[in-house]
Formats: structure tokens, sequence, C-alpha cells
């Protein structure tokens, strides 16, 4: 038995695992309740998937060049998939897609929140200093 | 090989039918992006697996193209496009398209008949063309807003 057959076999067992994986992101992406969730299913199953079958292509291709290109093909992946879901989970949060009732944590509302009472003081302070001008020009001296 | 390529071939294609469903479905614009993301990355998938299949290296650049060209996408539409009007969440029926294209095209009439007018306008309003101008201002920034926005 050489070597040959062995990663062919190796190969064969990434395939499945790999396609299992896109299957399972495809499942989750139809059934998860929340964009969350279905976000959850787009990037982490599905990018290990990916890497698995590229894994068993290089196996079955054994040429450097090739590797070369599917690294950089992985490398892409991984440097995209954080950014978009980043991206989507941001825009999900702003326009209120996300549901609370579902989330077991939720620290992005309290800290909004926290912001959002610290520029409220803020502008208060700004346009008392504005219409008050000596208690204006004293305050920031202090 | 040819059997583990079967199954493989399978899986990836329930999966890209199953994205192909969230993406009909989706109640929101991010959850179809989504779905186009998932659908992009199994195509990856696809054509790694045929590769592998027939040991062939040309259609690696393909994959590496593909990998980049799903990203600008998605992070497009969740920049741009994540806010969308009420009542554009759904396909619209036939009957909806050809009344907004009557409205459309009555709303053209109307510009076009104002665009006519100043020449007969003058007789009749002759002392307030400001107002006039006013008035006819928004009429055409609604129209013609849309029209440039589908083409």
């Amino acid at each position: 038995m050489s070597w040959t057959v062995v990663a062919d076999v190796v190969a064969a067992i990434f395939l499945l695992c790999g396609a299992f994986l896109a299957f399972a992101a495809g499942v989750g992406v139809v059934r998860f309740p929340d964009l969350l969730a279905r976000m959850h299913a787009a990037t982490k199953p599905q990018v290990l998937g990916l890497i698995l079958v590229l894994i068993a292509l290089a196996l079955r291709l054994r040429s450097w060049s090739a590797v070369g290109m599917l690294v950089l093909v992985v490398i892409f992946q991984l440097m995209t998939s954080p950014v978009a879901a980043h991206m989507v989970g941001r825009a999900g949060y702003r326009t209120g897609k996300v549901r609370p009732d579902l989330l077991v944590l939720d620290d992005l509302t309290a800290d909004q929140e926290a912001a959002d009472r610290e520029k409220d003081e803020a502008d208060r302070d700004a346009a008392r200093a504005a219409s008050d001008p000596p208690a204006g020009g004293n305050a920031p001296r202090e | 090989m040819i059997v583990v390529v079967l199954i493989c071939a399978v899986l990836l294609a329930a999966a890209a039918t199953l994205a192909v469903v969230r993406a009909e479905k989706g109640p929101s614009m991010l959850d179809r992006t989504i779905a186009l993301d998932v659908f992009t990355t199994t195509l990856v998938g696809t054509i790694a697996l045929e590769a592998a299949w027939s040991r062939r290296t040309e259609t690696i650049p393909i994959l590496v193209v593909l990998s980049l060209v799903g990203f600008v996408g998605s992070v497009t539409i969740a920049r741009f496009a994540s806010v969308e009007p009420e009542g554009e969440r759904r396909i619209k029926t036939r009957e909806e398209i050809a009344a907004e294209e009557a409205e459309r095209l009555a709303a053209e009439d109307d510009e076009r008949d104002k665009a006519a007018d100043p020449e007969h306008g003058a007789e009749h309003e002759p002392d307030d063309p400001a107002e006039a101008d006013a008035a006819a201002a928004p009429e055409v920034d609604g129209t013609t807003g849309p029209e440039e926005a589908r083409s």
C-alpha cells in the first residue's frame, strides 16, 4: 500500500466530512430562527467544510503550485468571512432584526445605552455652555 | 472514489438548494445575503470537488476569485442595502407591478403636461412664477428619483 493510496483515502474522508459540513450549513441557514443564528451557520461550519474540501483537493492533486493557490483561497476565506459576518451582524442589530429573547447574553445593548446616556449628557453640557457664556468659559478651565 | 464523489455532490447540491430556499424565503435582505454567501461557498466546494475527482488544476483560480467576490457582495449589501423600505421584502405580484407601472406612467404624463405648460401657464399665472417653480420642483424630483434608481 503506497502513500498515494493512503492520500486518496484520506482525501475521500475529508471530502465527505467537508460536504457534510456544507450540507449542515445549508440546513442551519434554512432552519435557524433568527438572523444571528443563521449567520453562525453560514460562517463557522461552512468555512470548516470548505477548508476540509480544499485539503482533500490538495491531497488529490499533490502538486505544490496547486497547494499554494488553495492556501490562498483558505486565507481569503478566513479573512473575509468574519468581516462579512461582522457587517451583517452590525447592520442586523442596527435595523432591529436581532431577537433579544433568543440571546443568552446581550452585552451590546447595555453598552449602547451607556454610550447614548454619556452622549446625551455631553450634549446637554455643551448646550448649557453655549447658552451661558461665562459659565461655559469657566467650565473647561476647571 | 466515484461513490464518495457522488455522495459529496448530492450533499453539496442539497446545501445549495437549501441556501436558495432561504434566499427566497428570507424575511430581510440580510438573510438573503447570508444565503447567497452560503451558496457561493457551496459553489467553491463543488468546483473543488470536481477538480479533486478529475485531478485538474485549471479550475483552482476560479476558487480564488469566487472566495473574494462573494465577500464583496455581502459586505456591500450589509453596508448599503440593510435598511429597506417596508413592502419591498417580498417579490411583488404581477398586479402590483402593473399598478405601480400605471402610476409611474401617469406621473410622467403629468410632468410632461407641466413642462409644456409655461407658455400657457404664463397667461393665467403671470404674477407668481417662483411659486409655480416651487410647486413643480418636488414633482420633478419625485418622478425622476425612482426612474434613475431603476435604470
